[in-house]
Order: C-alpha cells, then sequence, then structure tokens
C-alpha cells in the first residue's frame, strides 16, 4: 500500500495529540509512516505504532533544538527521500508547523494546503484538503495538482484512534544543508504547565474578553474552565491589556480553536476573534450587550454581567457533579 | 554602512466586507475595499525603527505583488515612512497560490537588492502565514521568524520568537528574511509630513518580463494547487438567548447539561 509521511510534533518523546489525529487522517490515504526529530524522539515510537504508523523513522541530533526550523525540514526531506514517492506528506497546523510544510513543499517541487480542517480522498486516492476560510464564511475544497500533496491539518481535524501496527524503528539519516545552521537559539524559555488541557486541543475553552475587567478578575474565567475541564482564551483586548498571557490569546493572530464548547465571556466578537473560534461545535456567550455581534453566531446566550453568571454557573455545574 | 530593507506588503480584501470567491475558484476582489493587510504595518513599523535607532544609513522599500488597486498598499507604506516602492503587476500574476507568489516575491526582491528582508506574520485574507519561509527557502538565506521583538545591526539580525512550547531569542547573519507579529510594536499612523512626502518618493513598476519570469511559472496556469470547491457556509443558526433575571448561570447549566456537557 502507498506510504504517506506524517511529521510528528513532540516534547521529550510524549507526542502531541494533533499528530496522533493525523495517524487517523493518514490511515484514510495509506500507510503511515511517522517521521519523529530531536531530543527523545526515540521515546514516541511506541505510542505511534500503538496509533498506525507502519514504520517510524526516528532522528536525534542536538541541531533540532540549536537552530530554527530547517534542521527539521531537512529531516523531513530525508525521509520523503526514504519513502520514495508518498501519496502525501501530513504536518499538524501551528507556526512551526506550517513553515516546515512549506519549506519541505518548496524543496520538493509541490503544493502545499495549509490549516485544513479536514481531509477526504479525492477519487484518484490522493488528499483533498478542507479548508474554513475569510472567518469560517466558506468552506473550500482544495488540491494539490503537483509534486507530493502537502497538507497542513489542524487540531481537532479528526480523533485519535487506536490501530495498533508495526511501527517498526529505523533511524532516519538526516544530513543538514547549509541553511540549517544558520538562525540560532541563544536561549529558550519554556512555558509553565497551567495544568489544564492545550488551548488548540481542549474540548472545551473557557474565553474572557475585555469585559472580565481586569487580571485579578480572570479567577471567575479559570474557575468555570476547571468545573468544565476546560482551557482558558482571552482576546486580544484582555492580552493587550495584560490579564492574561499573549499564548492563550484567541483568533487571527492567536490560536485558532475548534472545541465541541465555546464560552466566550466579556467579547464583544470581533471578526479577528471569531476567525479563531467560529468553527467550535457549541458557541455560548455571555455578554453586558444585547447589541454585541458575538450573539450572532451563539446557541446560548446570556444577556448579563459575567461577574454574576459565570460564578453561578461554576458552583452549579460543581454542585451537579458532587 | 548601508542596510537596504525590503518590506513586503500584501494588498488584501477588508475583513470588514463581504469577502467571497469569484467563478475560478480565486478570490472576488471586485466586491470589496482593500487596503494595505494590517499584519504588514507592523512589519513597515519595525523596518522604520530600525531605520530610525541605526547610525549608519538605511533604506527602506515597501514591496508589493498585486493588481492595479495593489499600489495602495505601497502609498500606504511610504506614508508612514518608507523611502521607496516597487508595485509588481502583471495580468499574469493573477491567481497564483503561494509557490507561485514567492516565486515572484522572490525575484522583486533579489532585483531591488536586499541585507533585511521584512514580512507580516500572515496575511489577512489567505492567512497560510508560510510566505516568509517560502521566501528564505527560495533565497537561501535564513529565516527569523514571528518576531515578537526584533533588532537588526552590525551584520545581524535577533529577535525573540514566541512558539508554539517556549519563547526563544534567535539571532542570525544578514543577509535573512524576518517576519513580525502583531505583539512587536503598535504601528504608527502616517503623520501630515509623511503623507506630503510620500508623494514625492520614488515607485517603480515591474512586470513579469523586469523579474526574467515565465507567466507559465505563476498565476492560476502555473499553480501547484486547485480549488475544486468553495461554497458559503450556511450562516450559524441563532439560537436562544435569555436576559438574566438572577438565575441566568443556572439557565446556562442546564443547556450544557442539555448537550450532555455537564
Ligand atoms: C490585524 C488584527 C488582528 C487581530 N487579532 C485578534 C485576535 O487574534 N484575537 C482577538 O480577540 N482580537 C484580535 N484583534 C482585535 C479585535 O479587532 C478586537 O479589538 C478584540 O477582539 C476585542 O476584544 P474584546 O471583545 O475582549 O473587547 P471589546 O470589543 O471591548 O468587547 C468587550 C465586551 O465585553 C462586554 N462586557 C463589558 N463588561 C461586561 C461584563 N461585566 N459582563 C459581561 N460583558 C461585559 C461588552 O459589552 C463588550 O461587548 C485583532 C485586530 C486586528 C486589527
Ligand atoms: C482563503 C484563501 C486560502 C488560500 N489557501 C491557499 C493554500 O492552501 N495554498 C496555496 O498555495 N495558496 C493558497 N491561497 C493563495 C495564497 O494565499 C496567495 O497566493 C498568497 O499571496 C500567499 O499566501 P498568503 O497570502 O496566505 O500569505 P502569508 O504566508 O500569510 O503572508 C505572510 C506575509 O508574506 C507577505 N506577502 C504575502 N503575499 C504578498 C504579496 N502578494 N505581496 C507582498 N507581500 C506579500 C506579507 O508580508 C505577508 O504578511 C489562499 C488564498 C486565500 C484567499
Amino acid at each position: 500500500m502507498a506510504e504517506v509521511v506524517v511529521w510528528v510534533d513532540h516534547a521529550g518523546g510524549v507526542v502531541a495529540k494533533p499528530s496522533l489525529e493525523l495517524l487517523t487522517v493518514a490511515r484514510r490515504l495509506g500507510d503511515p509512516v511517522a517521521v519523529v526529530a530531536g531530543e527523545g524522539a526515540a521515546g514516541a515510537a511506541g505510542v505511534l505504532g500503538e496509533h498506525g504508523a507502519v514504520r517510524v523513522l526516528v532522528s536525534e541530533a542536538p541541531e533540532y533544538g540549536e537552530f530554527l526550523v530547517v534542521p527539521k525540514v531537512d529531516a523531513l526531506a530525508a525521509a520523503v527521500g526514504a519513502v520514495g514517492v508518498p501519496v502525501a506528506v501530513l504536518v499538524s497546523s501551528g507556526g512551526e508547523g506550517r513553515e516546515i510544510a512549506a519549506r519541505l513543499a518548496v524543496r520538493t517541487g509541490s503544493g502545499i494546503v495549509t490549516d485544513a480542517v479536514d481531509v477526504e480522498v479525492g477519487a484518484d486516492g490522493g488528499p483533498v484538503a478542507v479548508q474554513s476560510v475569510f472567518a469560517a464564511s466558506f468552506t473550500t475544497r482544495s488540491r494539490v495538482t503537483r509534486g507530493v500533496p502537502v497538507i497542513v491539518v489542524k487540531p481537532n481535524a479528526a480523533p485519535v484512534e487506536a490501530a495498533p501496527a508495526a511501527g517498526a524503528v529505523e533511524n532516519l539519516d538526516v544530513v543538514f544543508s547549509p541553511a540549517a545552521v544558520c538562525a540560532r537559539v541563544v536561549e529558550c524559555a519554556g512555558r509553565e504547565a497551567s495544568g489544564r488541557p492545550e488551548l488548540t486541543e481542549a474540548a472545551v475553552v473557557v474565553s474572557g474578553g475585555r469585559g472580565v475587567g481586569g487580571a485579578e478578575n480572570f479567577a471567575v474565567v479559570e474557575a468555570l474552565a476547571d468545573a468544565l475541564g476546560a482551557a482558558v482564551g482571552a482576546s486580544r483586548a484582555a492580552v493587550d491589556a495584560g490579564w492574561y498571557p499573549h499564548s492563550h490569546q484567541v483568533g487571527q493572530t492567536g490560536k485558532s480553536v475548534s472545541p465541541q464548547l465555546y464560552i466566550a465571556s466579556g467579547i464583544s466578537g470581533a471578526i479577528q476573534h471569531r476567525a479563531g473560534m467560529q468553527t467550535s461545535k457549541t458557541i455560548v456567550a455571555i455578554n453586558k450587550d444585547p447589541e454585541a455581534p458575538i450573539f450572532d453566531l451563539v446557541d446560548y446566550g446570556v444577556i448579563g454581567d459575567l461577574h454574576t453568571v459565570l460564578p453561578q454557573l461554576t458552583d452549579d455545574i460543581n454542585h451537579r457533579k458532587n | 554602512m548601508s542596510l537596504r530593507i525590503v518590506v513586503c506588503v500584501k494588498y488584501v480584501p477588508d475583513a470588514a466586507g463581504e469577502r467571497r470567491f469569484a467563478g475560478d475558484g480565486t478570490v472576488d476582489r471586485e466586491g470589496v475595499d482593500g487596503l494595505l493587510s494590517e499584519l504588514d504595518e507592523y512589519a513597515v513599523e519595525q523596518a522604520l525603527r530600525i531605520a530610525e535607532g541605526s547610525d549608519g544609513e538605511v533604506d527602506v522599500t515597501v514591496l508589493t505583488v498585486g493588481p492595479e488597486d495593489a499600489r495602495e498598499a505601497v502609498s500606504k507604506g511610504l506614508r508612514m515612512g518608507a523611502d521607496r516602492g516597487v508595485h509588481v503587476e502583471d495580468g499574469g500574476v493573477h491567481g497564483s497560490d503561494v509557490m507561485g507568489t514567492s516565486l515572484v516575491l522572490a525575484a522583486a526582491v533579489e532585483k531591488a537588492g536586499f541585507d533585511l528582508v521584512l514580512c507580516g506574520m500572515a496575511s489577512t485574507d489567505g492567512a497560510m502565514g508560510v510566505l516568509p519561509a517560502v521566501l528564505a527557502e527560495r533565497l537561501g538565506v535564513p529565516q527569523v521568524t514571528l518576531l515578537s521583538e526584533v533588532s537588526a545591526g552590525g551584520g545581524a539580525v535577533s529577535g525573540r520568537r514566541d512558539g508554539d512550547r517556549a519563547s526563544e531569542r534567535v539571532e542570525a547573519p544578514l543577509p535573512a528574511v524576518v517576519s513580525v507579529t502583531d505583539q512587536s510594536g503598535e504601528a504608527r499612523y502616517p503623520s501630515f509630513k509623511g503623507i506630503m512626502a510620500a508623494k514625492k518618493k520614488p515607485v517603480v513598476e515591474w512586470d513579469l518580463d523586469d523579474l526574467g519570469l515565465d507567466a507559465d511559472g505563476v498565476g492560476l496556469a502555473g499553480a501547484f494547487t486547485e480549488v475544486v470547491e468553495a461554497v458559503e457556509r450556511p450562516a450559524r443558526t441563532k439560537g436562544e438567548i435569555v436576559t438574566d433575571e438572577g438565575d441566568g448561570g443556572l439557565k446556562v447549566a442546564a443547556f450544557l447539561a442539555g448537550r450532555k456537557f455537564i
């Protein structure tokens, strides 16, 4: 069967959930060949095999952590070379993923489609990427017509499914290009773990905006998030005010989320915010202003003060749980 | 020593307008007003700050690839304070995907001459967020992308990259391609003086011939991707909206319970 190359995103061998989702997508198209590079990469092999990777190509070299993006492009290109002509190369969305995929596309003379919300199998067996564009007002279906289709897939595009496969581990030979060792990482500070789910991967997201009114008031948003096992998001207005870290911003220039449930509190619903959350399955909003544009897209809305509505909601959820 | 900065600025349909697709699967640019992609203003801003903070001579060129109207994106950059403009316009470019667009941009950047290319983090229409990386690959120079802080001088560029997992300080020798995020610093409004001065600044117009490019490699004909279908999503049906009368939280809880979220 034809092989599909899957780029695996991991931290010290712990595979990111969107990469496991990619394996589900890949199995629709052929036999997944997983590529893992960086410190601890070999540790990822087991879980990749359990989720359908037929082969796992591993490369551990310090360059992946010392230089920006390009060493990873070299690794992915080497993997594509090792496979021959894969039916597709899949990479999950995110700043770095997009860039790795794009440079690979240039090198292999291929087209690229970014931010697919789903991947279907076309008439020729190749991938058809579904995109949600213009702040989710249009759905497009696109094909790559030249080279090996390179598709960048958004988190939550497919379920994670167990599918035990050989998971045969092979060492991937990577010769770094001169370009790989140019942009040096001179300092690196990891993000502090909040103990809450990853924003882009979470099934439920509770977000706060300018209406929250201050950094300390985000406690009411966090309390609701914890009651629901949710991630916390924020609007750019809240981030710019310094109330919540930028890594939690939802929207065009922040993270794009697509959870089962999105709760927007004190957020007006500007187009740039909607661009990052409009594909959420169920949307709930709490806002004082009955005219707030966010109410145009909600499944359920409450016109009211979030400072009374959120705590009451949180209490009721905690009550129901006990 | 002089420093030549080329800022890539895209002309895009206004996100506040009705954006849609034309019959050929390309973006219909007739129905809505266009403007300089707001995220590229941040790139212009950083170029100007680098110029203002430098002891040496710094030359800032704004470059756009786009139809006739796209000249407005160049003009905006000049009003903000850039020194000169380049507008690449050619019917053959219509319908280019990122591979075609980047081919044209790479040729134009080389023809203009550069030590540093500055881009926005993503356009506000295609929003692929990949062009800077592609440009670096094509030009064979380092990429230092998604910077929330940037400084350049002494033959190098450095900055802070806030990635998905960590915040990194990165540096690379020039020439290089850099992209900046909207965290890099508010873009300035053109001053009256800037608006007046912009009228006298040189803008050159190039077409594919000037860049030595073949029309087959760009545009719809040269595309590496094909939009097979573009359908308007039905607007979300507006759900129930209630006014809080002291029981708003309980009502949301009941709704969530009904949908099995709790
Ligand atoms: C290029 C560009 C990119 C951008 N990217 C993003 C992005 O990624 N993400 C993003 O979010 N924005 C982004 N923006 C900004 C966006 O345009 C809006 O300015 C922003 O989303 C507004 O945030 P907000 O809804 O929290 O604030 P506001 O628009 O000020 O809305 C606050 C809302 O809270 C309500 N409110 C106030 N007090 C209460 C209360 N006590 N209880 C209940 N409701 C209350 C108000 O009625 C109001 O509707 C971008 C803008 C540009 C130009
Ligand atoms: C809704 C939509 C979806 C698309 N999806 C795809 C796709 O999946 N695959 C594909 O190959 N093409 C796609 N395209 C076409 C693609 O967006 C354009 O070819 C485009 O010019 C390059 O990508 P971008 O605008 O997304 O740029 P980005 O990669 O988001 O842009 C980053 C930066 O590059 C610079 N830049 C980009 N374009 C120009 C320009 N014309 N002139 C000057 N500077 C520029 C700017 O500094 C900008 O901030 C899509 C277009 C649309 C409208």
